[in-house]
């Protein structure tokens, strides 16, 4: 009887859960739980909470699906990351900026100084810089031998062909028999940003196996055989050995699950998502289902990676932002935010008791939103006019700053502060607010797409038709290892970027499917 | 006068100056910036020498990258690229440097010579060829003054050296072009080499400091929530002109001959609303229009900078629903003579417009918004 699954979302505040028809995707349960400084400790109490509240047998549950922070606390907290070895096949080339070169001096010492620049890599048009020399790479291994966990290898050129990087690769298996971390297999050209994304997969790699296997022993003691999965930053999820061997992805997946959940409790596949919390509003673009990707280089830790995260607009805005009103030569003025009063919302705001006046008490106020066994405060209706008109102003500005065009879109608002708004907003066609909607971001991460990228470089021409179905069957092959359903795998976007310079000119293709989860 | 010296510290406000005097092209100065950053490091703090401090004596040596910024981003140069360079420079010469410069300010070809004079224990000279970054190797201010690019010397990851002499900065160009592709799409690059007497004439003084103080205007504001813009403090700062605030609603973007050309059409915010403006652009932005009518035209400086994180924006990042601030910057008075004109003005890039001082089509614009109040 395999009829539910899990999601599991932890996020900065609160670990939220959710149990799901397997069938239908409908919300049976929702809970909230406070995150705990081992996120562990608070995925177990809100699974314990989730089952109680939705009273399913453990045993029903077929799979469970987690969205959790334990890689990004790692690397920012430099925690429990393991040691890492990097080769990088590039000499005589890239000597100019040796591998960790720019990291923080806590990151650097934590992964460790095991760094080694061998003979190889490729030119842009494919030939080898120079060939491998396997007697320097296994004088490399044997010095990084009982020193590292894992080793990250690193060819110059490698998404266009990776045959250098297996080569080493299987030469690390046979010298340290310790997992490795390829980088043709994390992504994009720009040799730094897959590199450094590349070492802190590899140091990641322990981190996420003890956090899984205590997971795993967790759904276990409580009856639950289900299927692990663990989402990752683009709204698609991982099965567990896949996450194991790329824990890295599972870095930023919190916005990106708030917007898929938005989207499947709203039924929407188009328009923003703004998410309202206590403290901040999170303003999400939602494209065929998925949020639309920065394109900005992220930063982790300090460190520069080729990453991809949603574009998210963050604004001070939230359920518990603290509202002013002085007096000046012009009159009374009304100021909101950019400060709150946060999870503190039930004793310090003026509706809950407290002293301090919050953009709900204004909501209250206006009778527009009331909390059971809440009154309104008396305030002056200038002031509430004059701080709605500011909360809503500050929405559509978010607003028309996500939008792609003029013409009005849909909005799905989701999240706990989310009663501040109570009039429909200019630049929007029609404001959806979904049932659960608190509990979206858990409610995204159990949703189960699975996805697959890759990326390849090609000269125009006649290759070029055989070099974007080379790219999608690759990304096709990449989601079902990731535990897509076979059936069901298509190619969602084929992007393709000019690169100057090159003998003829070249392009890069980069492709993307994603499919269903296997049952 | 007190000698001024680039440390670590500096390296990347310099670079966050030099991709806003890029101009939307130029390239990513950061790998060239941890470049620079761990050869200070390793060999000490360099001295940024004043145009007029050089002598007659001084031995000037331009050098910088040339290539695919996203082949210089992934194989990364050799450290030996840069001192090979230097001593080619020097063997074919016969001469020794006692100088290096750079020969374009905008983008990643800032950080190169700073990183060079840092290895071979050289003063970098705070000027520059350009002002800016433009697409092509003759559009230099030693061009525009009638001197020749001389010697030129190539070197790559290999350790192969190329020197040619070529007959004019067009050929310099074309030959530069293919050796490249040769080396892989990247090269280190050393042209224009003069003597102080000749630098102190052609140069544009004061560029690399210009790109230090733009940088930390636009530094000073991370993890600083005074209210004071950014972006307007700079404006105010560079007495630019503050062309346009938009958001991007249409892209064209594509490839010719090499280049990244394209447009790009904004739709105004704020004061600017109800107006639209217009970019193009072939690497660098060349040519801008509000409502159809030129705000702006190459060789004067167009600046594209995100309105909300105050980074400039290059146009490979450009994208659609960005809003930035567009900022413009008379060119320095050399590049809007005849020949400057002839070498980097509209019709050179195939703009079928006429080149007009950014002052004047401001001031006709502040004019022509007066009447429609």
């Amino acid at each position: 009887m395999s009829k539910y699954r899990l999601g599991i979302d932890v996020g900065g505040t609160n670990t939220d859960a959710v149990v799901l028809d397997n069938e239908t995707l409908e919300v049976v349960a929702a809970v909230k739980t406070p995150t705990t400084l081992d996120p562990s400790e608070g995925v177990i109490a809100s699974i314990d909470a989730v089952l109680s509240a939705s009273g399913v047998e453990p045993s029903s549950i077929a799979f469970a699906m987690l969205g959790t922070t334990h890689a990004t606390n790692a690397i920012v907290e430099r925690r429990g990351l393991g040691r890492v070895g990097v080769l990088r096949i590039a000499a005589p080339a890239t000597t100019a900026v040796p591998p960790l070169e720019g990291w923080p001096d806590a990151l650097r010492r934590a992964v460790g100084n095991h760094a080694h620049i061998v003979s190889g890599g490729l030119e842009i048009d494919g030939r080898p810089i120079a060939d491998l020399d396997t007697g320097e790479i296994r004088t490399a291994c044997r010095a990084m031998r009982g020193e590292v966990d894992a080793v990250a290898v690193v060819g110059v050129f490698s998404p266009i062909d990776a045959f250098q990087e297996e080569a080493v690769a299987s030469i690390v298996v046979e010298e340290l028999g310790v997992p490795v971390s390829q980088s043709a297999q994390l992504g994009s050209l720009g040799l730094l940003e897959r590199e450094n994304a590349t070492v802190l997969n590899a140091a990641l790699i322990e981190t996420l196996r003890s956090m899984a296997e205590g997971l795993n022993a967790a759904l276990r003691q409580r009856g639950i055989d289900a299927r692990m999965y663990f989402g990752q930053n683009d709204g698609t999820l991982m099965a567990v050995d896949y996450a194991l061997q790329f824990p890295v992805l599972t870095i930023g997946g919190g916005p990106t699950n708030s917007i898929r959940g938005a989207a499947h409790l709203s039924g929407l596949t188009d328009g923003l998502v703004v998410d309202i919390g206590g403290t901040t509003t999170d303003v999400g673009m939602l494209v065929q289902g998925f949020p639309r990707q920065s394109a900005d280089a992220v930063t982790l830790g300090d460190v520069r990676t080729n990453f991809r995260m949603p574009d998210i607009l963050s604004i001070g805005l939230g359920g518990g932002t603290i509202v002013r009103s002085h007096d000046s030569d012009t009159g009374n003025v009304v100021t909101v935010g950019p400060d709150s009063v946060g999870y503190r919302l039930t004793t310090e705001a003026r509706s809950f008791g407290g002293s301090t006046l919050t953009a709900t008490d204004i909501a209250i106020a206006s009778g527009s939103a009331s909390i059971e066994g809440i009154r309104p405060v008396p305030l002056r209706s200038e002031l509430v006019a004059a701080a709605r008109a500011e909360i809503l102003e500050m929405l559509e500005d978010a607003v028309d700053r996500m939008k792609t065009s003029a013409a009005p879109v849909p909005v799905v608002l989701v999240g706990g502060g989310s009663i501040i708004v109570d009039a429909p907003l200019a630049g929007v066609s029609n404001i959806v607010r979904p049932p659960h909607h608190g509990a979206a971001n858990a409610v995204g991460v159990a949703l189960g797409d699975i996805a697959g990228e890759a990326e390849k470089l090609v000269a125009t021409g006649d290759a070029r038709k055989r070099m974007r179905e080379a790219a999608a069957d690759e990304a096709i092959d990449r989601a079902v290892r990731a535990g897509a359903d076979p059936a069901s795998v298509e190619t969602t976007s084929i992007d393709e970027l000019p690169v100057s310079y090159s003998a003829g000119e070249s392009v890069r293709i980069r492709a993307r499917a994603v499919g269903r989860l296997r049952a | 006068m007190q000698e001024t010296r680039i440390s670590v510290d500096d390296i990347d406000d310099i670079a966050l100056g030099a991709t806003v005097l890029g101009t939307g092209g130029g390239g990513d100065p950061h790998v060239g910036a941890l470049t620079a950053k761990r050869l200070i490091r390793l060999h000490g703090d360099v001295e940024l020498m004043p145009l007029d401090r050089l002598s007659d004596d001084d031995f000037v040596v331009p050098i910088g990258g040339i290539g695919a910024p996203s082949v210089s981003v992934e194989r990364i140069m050799a450290e030996s690229e840069l001192l090979q360079a230097l001593e080619a420079a020097e063997r074919a010469t016969g001469r020794k440097p006692t100088a290096v410069m750079p020969i374009e300010v905008g983008g990643g070809n800032s950080m190169i010579p700073i990183a060079a004079a840092a290895i071979a224990g050289l003063p970098v000279v705070d000027a520059d060829a350009m002002g800016r970054a433009f697409p092509e190797a003759q559009m230099v201010t030693f061009h525009l003054a009638g001197f020749k690019p001389g010697v030129t010397v190539m070197t790559d990851h290999h350790g192969n050296e190329v020197v040619t002499r070529p007959v004019d900065g067009r050929w310099s160009e074309r030959l530069a072009r293919s050796v490249t592709v040769e080396m892989g799409g990247a090269a280190t690059m050393i042209d224009y080499m003069y003597g102080g007497d000749v630098v102190r004439q052609v140069g544009i003084p004061g560029t690399l400091s210009l790109a230090k103080r733009i940088g930390q205007v636009l530094n000073a504001r991370l993890g600083d929530h005074s209210d004071v813009d950014p972006v307007r403090k700079l404006i105010r700062e560079l007495n630019a002109h503050h062309l346009f605030d938009g958001k991007v609603v249409d892209l064209q973007r594509g490839f010719e001959a090499g280049f990244t050309r394209g447009s790009a059409e904004l739709q105004g915010i704020g004061e600017f609303r109800g107006s639209r403006f217009e970019l193009l652009f072939q690497n660098e932005m060349l040519l801008a229009r509000r409502d159809g009518r030129a705000a702006a035209v190459t060789p004067d400086l167009i600046a594209v900078i995100d309105a909300s994180s105050g980074r400039p924006i290059t146009t490979e990042g450009i994208r659609y629903g960005t809003r930035i601030t567009v900022i413009g910057m008379p060119a320095d008075e050399r590049w809007r003579t005849p020949e400057g004109l002839a070498t980097a003005g509209p019709r050179y890039f195939g703009f079928d417009v006429d080149w007009e001082p950014i002052e004047t089509l401001a001031a006709r614009a502040a004019v022509g918004t007066e009447e429609s109040n």
